[in-house]
């Protein structure tokens, strides 16, 4: 089976998927301090991209850049372009809301509203874009909680608090969330960082199920879970300036056998970072 | 730095897994060395001390997959420990054949030799040379020595076309040389497989190097 597994994975990434988002000489900055540098790198749709680099190296500065959530900080700057299938999602007139509900976000820290009930936490992105359901909202909150591997654990706790699920189920919910919008990419800042190992070994398996309907980019600290669930891996690194560059991007078998940069070597090898 | 203790571990891996090569080497002399003197006594010794060969492949492994598992090694670090793994059964096998040949000069018991031996031990002597120089190349990281193995390969094939056309032979000059002709085949066909063998392990530090897995030369036995 792992074996099995192992093939797909490199099949997958080895095939021909096109991309999804380009990010083309993305620039980002925290006030006069340069967080990334010249960031090309395309994401292929539907396979899942592991973002990978020490602390500080722009690896969630770059993903909130993927869906404009960059700028929600003050005295944030982007330049560059974003093309979210081929459209530059920083082009006048494009409504970041709306791109935020093609690239949605799941978080380090699970972030269930604690005061709504399980099935509002997950009915609240649809209410918040004003969408329609048509087969009712309870049908959509239904399957993204199926498509989130936790329906059948919380189907008799939907009038329940969402903070009185495990962390792991709480995480699961944020995923079900993010989800109920139905959009095309997710990105995920280190979604297992706060979880154990068994709530994180049920996420990764996760991950591994919605890459067939989803592109998904995860940041991670933890080499390990991208080189298990990922196709495509890019190493981050922080110039002498602590701006964030892209030093090697390539599949993830390659890049975790054999990388081609002594200092993709020298960070996932452990001896530095 | 970070993963000094890490590091302490590859390069005492890389150590024991000199010993193990020198072990063979030695296994091989000696197992040549008394085939030539009829030494029944010697073979045996070799016959046995192939345990401790077998003993110090099986630690080799023990500490790899150790490492393995609790240091979770990525690229060169993994593609060093799978080397050992696989060099470390490269090695042994080597003994065995030792062994083999062992054995063999036990079943040629008391008969008088067929010939005087000349490319056998030349081929032991090739032989062993490849072994050497395929773990230089692992130590040195050197692709080039590696293919430079496997092109030595060639040698010991021809010495080993030679031996098997002579005794053919005789074989057919004399019948009744069959047992003892087989007997000689056998040794020289044991001394080649080690030749392939030291190949294998050029083949591996060319992958240790580049990550890529490529057969150099493809023996003709």
């Amino acid at each position: 089976m792992v074996a099995m597994e192992r093939l797909d994975r490199s099949e997958r990434a080895a095939g021909h998927s096109g991309p999804c988002i380009v990010a083309d000489g993305l620039n980002a900055w925290y006030g006069h301090v340069q967080a990334l540098r010249n960031i090309s790198m395309s994401i292929l749709a539907k396979r899942v991209t592991a973002v990978i680099g020490p602390s500080g190296c722009g690896k969630s500065t770059f993903i909130r850049c993927l869906n404009r959530m960059h700028e929600v900080a003050r005295g944030t700057r982007v330049s560059g372009k974003v093309l979210l299938d081929g459209e530059d999602i920083y082009a006048a007139g494009v409504d970041p809301v709306r791109v935020r509900r093609r690239v949605g976000m799941v978080f380090q820290k699970p972030n269930p509203f604690p005061t709504m009930t399980v099935f509002d936490n997950v009915a609240a992105g649809l209410k918040l874009n004003g969408l329609r359901a048509p087969g009712g909202l309870g049908e959509r909150v239904e399957r993204a909680l199926r498509q989130a591997a936790l329906w059948d654990e919380v189907k008799d706790k939907l009038k329940q608090g969402g903070a009185a699920l495990s962390g792991g189920q709480q995480q699961r919910l944020c995923i079900a969330r993010a989800l109920a919008v139905e959009p095309e990419v997710l990105l995920m800042d280190e979604p297992c960082s706060a979880l154990d190992p068994i709530a994180t070994a049920r996420i990764e398996d996760l991950i591994r199920e919605l890459a067939d309907r989803y592109t998904i980019v995860i940041v991670t600290h933890n080499m390990q879970q991208a080189a298990r669930v990922s196709d495509m891996t890019g190493f981050f690194l922080m110039a002498h300036d602590r701006a964030g560059e892209l030093i090697e991007y390539g599949e993830t078998q390659q890049v975790f056998t054999n990388p081609k940069d002594e200092q993709t070597e020298a960070y996932i090898t452990g001896r530095f970072g | 730095m970070p993963r000094a203790d890490f590091d302490r571990h590859l390069r005492s891996l890389q150590d024991d897994l000199l010993v193990l090569g020198s072990m063979v080497e030695k296994a091989i002399a000696k197992s040549l060395d008394a085939l030539k003197r009829r030494d029944l006594e010697a073979s045996r010794l070799v016959v046995q001390e192939d345990d401790a060969i077998d003993q110090q492949r099986f630690q080799l492994e023990e500490s790899c997959i150790e490492l393995i598992a609790t240091q979770q090694p990525m690229a060169r670090d993994l593609r060093t420990l799978i080397t050992i793994l696989h060099v470390a059964v490269e090695l042994e096998r080597m003994g065995d054949y030792a062994e083999g040949i062992g054995r063999i000069s036990l079943m040629m018991g008391d008969e008088p030799p067929l010939k005087p031996l000349i490319d056998i031990p030349r081929m032991a002597e090739k032989a062993t040379d490849l072994l050497r120089r395929s773990l230089d190349a692992l130590i040195n990281r050197d692709t080039i020595a590696a293919i430079g193995v496997c092109k030595g390969d060639d040698e010991v094939d021809a010495l080993y076309d030679q031996v098997y056309r002579e005794l053919l032979t005789y074989m057919i000059q004399d019948p009744k040389t069959i047992q003892r002709a087989t007997y000689l085949l056998w040794v020289s066909h044991d001394l080649e497989r080690i030749a392939d063998r030291a190949t294998n392990i050029a083949e591996r530090v060319i992958y240790l190097v580049t990550g890529k897995m490529t057969e150099i030369n493809v023996s003709r036995y």
